[in-house]
């Protein structure tokens, strides 16, 4: 883990919303694996305050990706950051994804902002039985991976208002998948909530290993201040876990998705 | 001419302490989250996360949101209780050279006196540091600290049953807080540390919902310095015995201020989320201070404010 000045090397918009962030740290590209976090101080001075967490989204010889969707102050502010400038880095952070057997064919799921993690987990281990399914509220949400990482493997989309791919959630695509052959596969997710919690309930149904990326807000990232609470499934005895030091992973049967 | 090093040793009642740089409890975990990037030996001490007999789950999240200036945090004191402290952190801690303040908290006033004996004798713990700010079960969840009374019983609760240094961190959600430093200080207390965070909400208009799962939380960081620095200005003048100064320290800056209307020493907390070498980064800054203005010990800025 390090926090470095990093150098901004490009700042550009892939969809609307969301922008990709390359920053220069042969440190932090070095060391980052899927899943892992950085955590990012997006201005000094006093506001915004707190540092920002971002999933690694790739990694590029010396630089790392970062995705971000503009939704507050923070998001904002970094559209408006040049290359060249400097920004303080955290990172990386927590744990990364965790990957089976090869006999494992794996089940990417992302839905919006989150397939970052899932871009990096399938890029790092060059998996060619690694199939990406992709949810989108529209057409033009839809973040296209070879933008980000310049690979051309398929994957499949779905939107919410059917106006590109599958017309409905991303775990239809799933459900689709897992009905032609449940055996040998890992399921990895990443997105908004209920789909996260759709996707535990279905793989866990079917005995299939499943591991989720979760968001929280964050204040230190390092485990030192407790802020990032995610409540444990009954079975754990824990009570919570914390999203940025026992996370940002976490096998869904740990997780308590009544809660969630 | 050779220039000194301006001396930072500072000196809270039998407490001696390299310089007056504290990591705050909550904010620096238990010190080992943070020794890949902050030299431990370097800080003039290290106040650990708030302790109880029992492990504590803490609250539901969401337990932190950042508002302007600051962020407010309902943790509920989550922490891995004494038995695992013992065991787990305090012999990684004790390789470290810096004092290690224990900050410890009880729901029951005879709780407080419990783990104070537990740690009784147990080496490698500097001095006590008493949270007084939790909710007190037999008063209806009303903090301890929020009373004069009941916060002296707690006091008297821990002293009597403890070798250490007793450093009793007050709340700043009272009437006067003069009163309750007052009252502490008779109870036996060592020393002060002020000011805890203040009480605040924050609420998501489109959800009609508070931000925090707890509803309400404590306030921290710049935004309550000012409220922070003129409780200390007023505590500081009012009881003889060491003040700690603590509420939205950022910079070297700030800490000096504290510094000058009377404390001893500082804790920083929330600016090490924001940058995790603040605190180093506030040592140095003393030092060139001081070397700067010809100061050549830090008690020489404690208590200079001119007015």
């Amino acid at each position: 883990m390090f926090e470095l000045l990093n150098e901004i090397v490009s700042n550009q918009p892939v969809t609307h919303d969301t922008w990709l962030m390359a920053l220069r740290s042969a440190e932090i590209a070095r060391a980052a694996k899927p899943g892992q976090f950085v955590m990012i101080r997006v201005k000094p001075g006093l506001d915004p305050l707190l540092r920002r967490p971002f999933s690694i989204c790739g990694v590029k010889g010396d630089l790392f990706l970062v995705l971000y969707r503009v939704v507050g102050k923070g998001t904002s502010l970094m559209t408006q950051l040049r290359q060249g400038e400097r920004l303080w880095v955290l990172g990386p952070l927590g744990k990364s994804f965790a990957v089976p057997g090869k006999s494992f064919s794996r089940l990417l799921v992302g839905g919006g902002i989150g397939i970052a993690p899932l871009l990096f987990l399938r890029e790092f281990h060059g998996e060619k039985k690694a199939a990406l399914m992709m949810g989108f509220r529209s057409a033009k949400d839809i973040i296209s991976p070879q933008r980000i990482t310049g690979e051309d493997r398929s994957f499949v989309v779905a939107t919410d208002d059917g106006t590109k791919g599958h017309h409905g959630p991303v775990t239809d695509l799933l459900e689709e998948r897992l009905r032609e052959n449940a055996g040998d596969v890992a399921v990895y997710a990443c997105g908004p909530k209920p789909m996260l919690k759709k996707v535990a309930e279905r793989t866990m149904a079917l005995r299939i290993p499943c591991q989720v990326s979760l968001e929280a807000h964050m204040a230190c990232g390092l485990g030192a201040c407790q802020g990032c609470a995610v409540k444990a499934a009954a079975s754990s005895a824990r009570m919570y876990f914390s999203v940025c030091k026992e996370g940002p992973i976490f096998e869904a049967e740990d997780i308590d998705w009544e809660m969630i | 001419m050779a220039l000194t090093q301006p001396d930072l040793t500072t000196q809270i009642g039998p407490l001696s302490l390299r310089n007056p740089v504290i990591a705050a409890s909550g904010t620096f975990g238990y010190g080992l989250e943070l020794e890949t990037l902050v030299d431990l030996n370097l800080l003039g001490a290290l106040v650990v996360k708030g302790l109880s007999l029992k492990p504590m789950p803490g609250n539901p999240p969401p337990r932190i949101v950042e508002t302007p200036g600051g962020m407010l945090n309902a943790i509920g004191l989550a922490n891995i209780g004494l038995e695992a402290f013992l065991r787990d952190k305090l012999p990684r801690l004790r390789t470290y050279t810096t004092p290690i303040i224990v900050n410890l908290y009880g729901h029951r006033t005879e709780e407080y006196g419990e783990l104070a004996s537990e740690l009784r004798g147990v080496e490698g713990i500097a001095a006590l540091e008493v949270n007084i700010s939790c909710p007190n079960v037999e008063c209806g969840g009303m903090a301890f600290g929020i009373d004069p009374v009941t916060s002296a019983r707690v006091t008297e609760a821990v002293v009597r049953n403890t070798d250490k240094p007793v450093i009793v961190k007050l709340s700043p959600n009272v009437t006067d807080i003069k009163t309750v430093a007052k009252a502490v200080e008779g109870a036996g207390a060592h020393a002060l540390s002020l000011i805890n965070t203040l009480t605040g909400m924050a609420i998501d208009v489109e959800t009609r919902r508070p931000k925090l799962a707890n509803v309400f939380g404590g306030l921290s960081g710049p935004a309550i310095k000012p409220i922070a620095l003129y409780m200390v200005y007023q505590v500081a003048r009012t009881v003889k015995i060491p003040v700690i100064g603590m509420g939205g320290i950022m910079d070297h800056k700030d800490a000096v201020e504290f510094l000058m209307v009377g404390a001893r020493a500082v804790e920083i907390g929330t600016a090490t989320f924001v940058n995790p070498r603040t605190t180093l980064e506030v040592i140095e800054g003393i030092r060139a201070y001081c070397a700067e203005k010809g100061i050549r010990k830090i008690g020489e800025i404690v208590g200079s404010l001119r007015t």
